[in-house]
């Protein structure tokens, strides 16, 4: 009779719970059906793969609902004393993931038509994305740095050859911009992880906490250029100054869907992990990291907002361009609640984030769906928005709510609430300077917000020549989808805003 | 009565959501329904505003009536809050009745032409904007008021943008920015308040009257509330952009802008500034006094510039400078701290409304049938001798010049009267000689006002009927015009004489406000 080799075998089996990774277990699920499917499937038939994909979301968002009520549940725990876990749904990690997988489930929508349209590969595309959405809903879930990096990449690879899937010059020439860049960020912060490991002994996010606030005097430089060096990581990701660049060029190159895509599944991953790894992990350095994304904060939604102010109508792509530095300005007022986190020690404040990334992610893929409705009749210039609403009174509509939310103007209701609640955690963690920055900042944004929906209204003049076509079913249910999610918002606001009062871990 | 109150506020909304889907292919049937459409629903309004009127128990007029409080948002402690006073009761009614008599007067005279939109997006920003003010006086919680705040900016832009004359879209742009800078930094002014006092409520903040708020709380915020409704009023030297946006509107724009939009910064003055915030009201009073009696000089002054024979003046700028010289009575009224000056105040934003919304209509009347509101054009060498032409507007435009000017018997008198009056004896912890002050040169913008008001009915009114005119078809008041003048005419008239109508309502409310009752 051989020896069994471990002392206690019993102690290597672990039970899983199903229903907690489900949702993004369903997602990866479907990503390979869909990409099975696709060897299967006669050329004529592969418009089934889109809707597939769209079911396979739904299944994931309904598989959510069970977690909703009860407590935070965990998996892929520790047997060892302390007993830390890798995976854990809490209030937090269901709002990233009802966002990740309801973002990607309006992105499908949207590229439905797009993927006919241009041409691209239908297997590729659809498995790509859903690849991608399941390991953004991973991310949030993932207590470990080692589980959170392997999502955050998950989540990033198939964008890079999503953004490479047009088949023109522009599209290669993004997608190796959002690669190398993406690439760089990553072996920063495999290299950050390193050292806090290194430092503390741990790759599970409490533990490291308790490790940090007893790292010995020798490596204590150590544990903080690991630190640092993890957040910069996430801080490309998302796209926060001075680690933005490649973000206006890989939206413009990149399918219209997928831009939209990236601009909020792409962005809450990152924020999601960065929440993560600084108000749980880094707790004890809470004082520096809460500093260093105060500044961070403050200058990205300043860089965003001068250079979305500086953009003229009439160039090519403008529309995206403007949508993609708006995007960089709104990662800023994001950030606000993860600094001010840090100065009042508790993650509380970050339920203005996840509110706010909510409130974000409705109103701006509503808005990318609008400039791709825009782009298939007239183009992705801002001029090709004018005198939209004599041409599509419904469409021109929802980008005027729209836009006005991303304003935070009313009627745009949602969007002032959640920057209320951003500014009131700013306010409440005694950052007042920031405060006073982002209401700078909200003010000059208004400027090409409203500029930008007083061209929806504006007499067309003479405004390119105009295809007429009717828009595909999908995108107008995608318009209509958000339009109306965003009005429901504006009417009952405590929708949204209850995960600002509840306790999130 | 919450019932009427809450029917009030989401009738225009309706109203306004009606005007989304198509009203027919034929585009003038269309058009026609549309303007039915909005004369119905601000009649319908206008008749809800009276019963709410008459619903209103006047006995006590300090009360809040027709309360809804209910929960909207407990994450943040905003809550769906509603209800009126003595305050804010007439300034609905002067709303509900001011949208209607636009709305009515525009079934005939729309601008149209060539790149206008339709009759029914008009009909639908008109109701907004009618929502948006009736609920700035309705609501009684901080971020309510700023969203209501906020809604009747994007349908007066597009009012001044796309129905406006001359350089329409420049000064409508102005008109959004200065007041959407006021009153972002307004809205900070009241996140301040409501995080440090940990409510929005209106009628909690009142009656705690600065209680619970630090002093550089109060003056912090004061100072941001202050700016901010100070661009809305406006005030001195934060007005510029008025003349150029009543200049550009529409007839019912300007009629809408001057009659209410003005107010909405004046109430809030009054609702939020004094109760909420009263050590930063009394900090800052002087300097709104000193600002306010600056205006009324200014404005005048202004006015007799563009009234002399030669300075090319528009009628429509000379009328609204002539506003920044009337609010400016209003705000000192307010800067004086006293019931009797805010009970002016608020006396006299009603009969601005009534008597500035009736010259606007008549300047409209006038430049549609001249082509053109410039002074010295349709002065000619005498004047334009409307008595003789078109006599019934001529003795219209007298009345409301009149009335403007404050004489004694028309509503523009108690306004000015009661705010020189509380300049008179500020309240206490003010400078009396300061205020004195500024009661000479508000006596002394009185009389530069009734110069150019004459001078205007001289140019106008007066002059030799026989000299060659600049159109030869002179009609004169039309039915829809009567229809449409007549109430504001006859109320200026029933307000100068039976002030205790309006002052017996507001003063109640305003002792209680002020906390001296």
């Amino acid at each position: 009779m051989n020896p069994i080799a471990v002392a206690d075998p019993g102690g290597l089996i672990q039970s899983v719970d199903w229903v907690a990774v489900a949702p993004p277990l369903v997602a990866a699920l479907a990503a390979l059906a869909v990409l099975v499917a696709d060897l299967f499937l006669p050329a004529g038939r592969k418009r089934v793969l889109g809707w597939a994909s769209a079911a396979g979301l739904v299944l994931a968002l309904a598989s959510l609902l069970p977690l909703v009520r009860g407590d935070a549940r965990s998996t892929f725990c520790l047997k060892a004393a302390g007993g830390a876990c890798s995976y854990t749904a809490d209030n937090f990690a269901l709002a990233f993931q009802l966002l990740a997988l309801g973002g990607a489930l309006i992105a499908v929508l949207l590229s439905l038509h797009t993927v006919d349209e241009e041409e691209l590969p239908g297997g590729e595309y659809w498995f790509l994305l859903l690849s991608s959405a399941a390991g953004a809903a991973l991310l949030p879930a993932s207590r470990d740095l080692a589980t959170l990096i392997i999502a955050l990449e998950v989540a990033s690879l198939p964008a890079f050859a999503l953004v490479a899937l047009r088949r023109d010059g522009r599209g290669a020439e993004g997608a190796l911009k959002f690669f190398l860049s993406s690439v760089t960020a990553t072996a920063v912060m495999l290299l950050g992880v390193g050292f806090v490991y290194a430092a503390t002994g741990s790759i599970h996010l409490v533990p490291i906490a308790e490790g940090l606030a007893r790292v010995p005097g020798q490596l204590k430089p150590l544990a903080e250029a690991g630190a640092v060096l993890t957040m910069v990581g996430f801080a490309f990701k998302v796209a926060a100054v001075p680690f933005h660049f490649w973000l206006p060029d890989t939206y413009t190159s990149a399918p219209i869907p997928v831009a939209g895509y990236l601009s909020v599944v792409g962005k809450a991953a990152g924020l999601a992990g960065l929440a993560l790894v600084t108000s749980i992990a880094f707790h004890p350095y809470g004082h520096t990291w809460g500093l260093v994304l105060a500044v961070l904060a403050a200058l990205t939604m300043t860089a965003g907002n001068v250079a979305a102010l500086r953009q003229r109508g009439d160039t090519q792509h403008s529309a995206v361009r403007m949508l993609a530095w708006s995007s960089v300005a709104q990662a800023g007022y994001l950030l606000v609640p993860l600094a001010a986190a840090g100065y009042r020690g508790t993650p509380q404040p970050l339920g203005a984030t996840v509110a706010y990334a909510l409130i974000y992610g409705v109103v701006n893929l509503g808005a990318f769906g609008v400039v791709g409705a825009v782009a298939r009749t007239a183009g992705t210039r801002l001029d090709d928005h004018r005198g939209l609403f004599a041409r599509g009174r419904w469409s021109a509509l929802a980008m005027a709510f729209f836009l006005l939310c991303l304003a935070g103007l009313p009627p745009g209701v949602i969007g002032l609430f959640g920057k209320v609640v951003v500014f009131q955690a700013a306010v409440d963690a005694k950052l007042g300077w920031l405060a006073v920055v982002m209401a700078v900042n909200v003010v000059i944004a208004l400027y090409y917000y409203l500029l930008w929906t007083a061209r929806l209204f504006a007499p067309a003049g003479d405004a390119a020549e105009v295809r007429a076509a009717r828009t595909p079913g999908p995108l107008a249910a995608a318009l209509a989808l958000t339009g109306c999610g965003a009005v429901v918002l504006s009417v009952a606001p405590q929708l949204v805003l209850q995960v600002v009062g509840g306790s999130l871990f | 009565m919450n019932a009427v109150l809450i029917a009030l506020l989401l009738l225009p909304l309706a109203g306004a959501a009606a005007t989304l889907v198509p009203f027919g292919a034929d585009r003038a049937a269309a058009d026609r329904r549309a303007l039915w459409l909005g004369t119905g629903v601000t009649g319908a309004t206008l008749v809800l505003a009276v019963a709410l009127a008459i619903g209103f128990d006047q006995d006590r007029p300090g009360v809040m009536q027709a309360v809804t409080d209910v929960r909207w948002i407990p994450a943040i402690d905003v809550r769906l809050h509603l209800g009126v006073d003595g305050i804010s009761l007439p300034l609905l009614v002067l709303t509900a009745l001011l949208t209607f008599l636009c709305a009515l007067y525009s079934t005939r005279r729309l601008p149209a032409g060539g790149g206008v939109p339709s009759a029914q997006s008009f009909t639908g920003l008109l109701l907004l904007l009618e929502v948006g003010m009736l609920a700035t006086f309705a609501v009684l919680d901080l971020v309510l008021f700023f969203v209501a705040f906020e809604i009747v900016l994007i349908p007066m832009y597009f009012l001044i943008a796309r129905w406006g004359s001359g350089a329409k879209v420049p000064a409508a742009n102005r008109f959004i920015l200065y007041t959407l800078l006021g009153s972002a930094v307004m809205l900070l002014g009241f996140l301040l308040i409501g995080f440090k006092a940990g409510t929005f409520d209106m009628t909690r903040l009142a009656a705690a009257h600065g209680e619970g708020l630090t002093h550089t709380t109060q003056l912090v915020a004061g100072l941001a509330i202050l700016v901010g409704l100070a661009v809305k009023a406006p005030a001195w030297p934060l007005h510029s952009w008025l003349p150029d946006a009543h200049t550009a509107a529409p007839t019912v724009g300007s009629v809408l802008l001057a009659g209410v939009l003005l107010k909405m910064g004046t109430y809030g003055l009054v609702r939020v500034l004094l109760p909420i915030v009263p050590e930063g009201a009394e900090t800052f009073a002087p300097y709104l006094g000193a600002f306010a009696a600056v205006g009324i000089v200014y404005g005048s002054l202004a006015c007799l510039a563009l009234a002399r024979q030669g300075a090319k003046g528009d009628l429509k700028r000379l009328i609204a400078y002539s506003s920044v010289g009337h609010m400016g009575f209003v705000l000192l009224g307010i800067a004086t701290l006293t019931p009797a000056g805010v009970n002016g105040a608020l006396y006299g934003n009603i009969a601005h409304g009534l008597i500035t919304g009736l010259l606007f209509f008549l300047v409209g009347a006038i430049k549609d049938r001249y082509g053109t509101s410039d002074l010295d054009t349709l002065a000619g060498a005498t004047g334009a001798a409307l008595y003789g032409r078109a006599p019934r507007i001529g003795a219209l435009l007298a009345f409301a010049a009149v009335a403007s000017l404050g004489l004694p018997g028309l509503a523009g008198f108690w306004g000015e009267l009661l705010a020189m009056f509380g300049a008179f004896e500020p309240a206490a912890g003010l400078s009396r000689p300061a205020f004195v002050t500024y009661m000479v040169l508000a006596g002394i913008g009185t009389l530069l006002t009734a110069g150019y008001l004459l001078a205007v009915v001289r140019r106008v009114c007066m002059g030799d009927p026989k000299q060659p005119a600049l159109v030869a078809d002179l009609p004169d008041i039309k039915a829809y015009e009567a229809a449409s003048w007549t109430p504001l005419a006859a109320l200026t008239l029933v307000a100068g004489v039976w002030p205790a109508l309006l002052l017996s309502l507001s003063d109640p409310a305003v002792k209680h406000l002020l906390g001296g009752g």
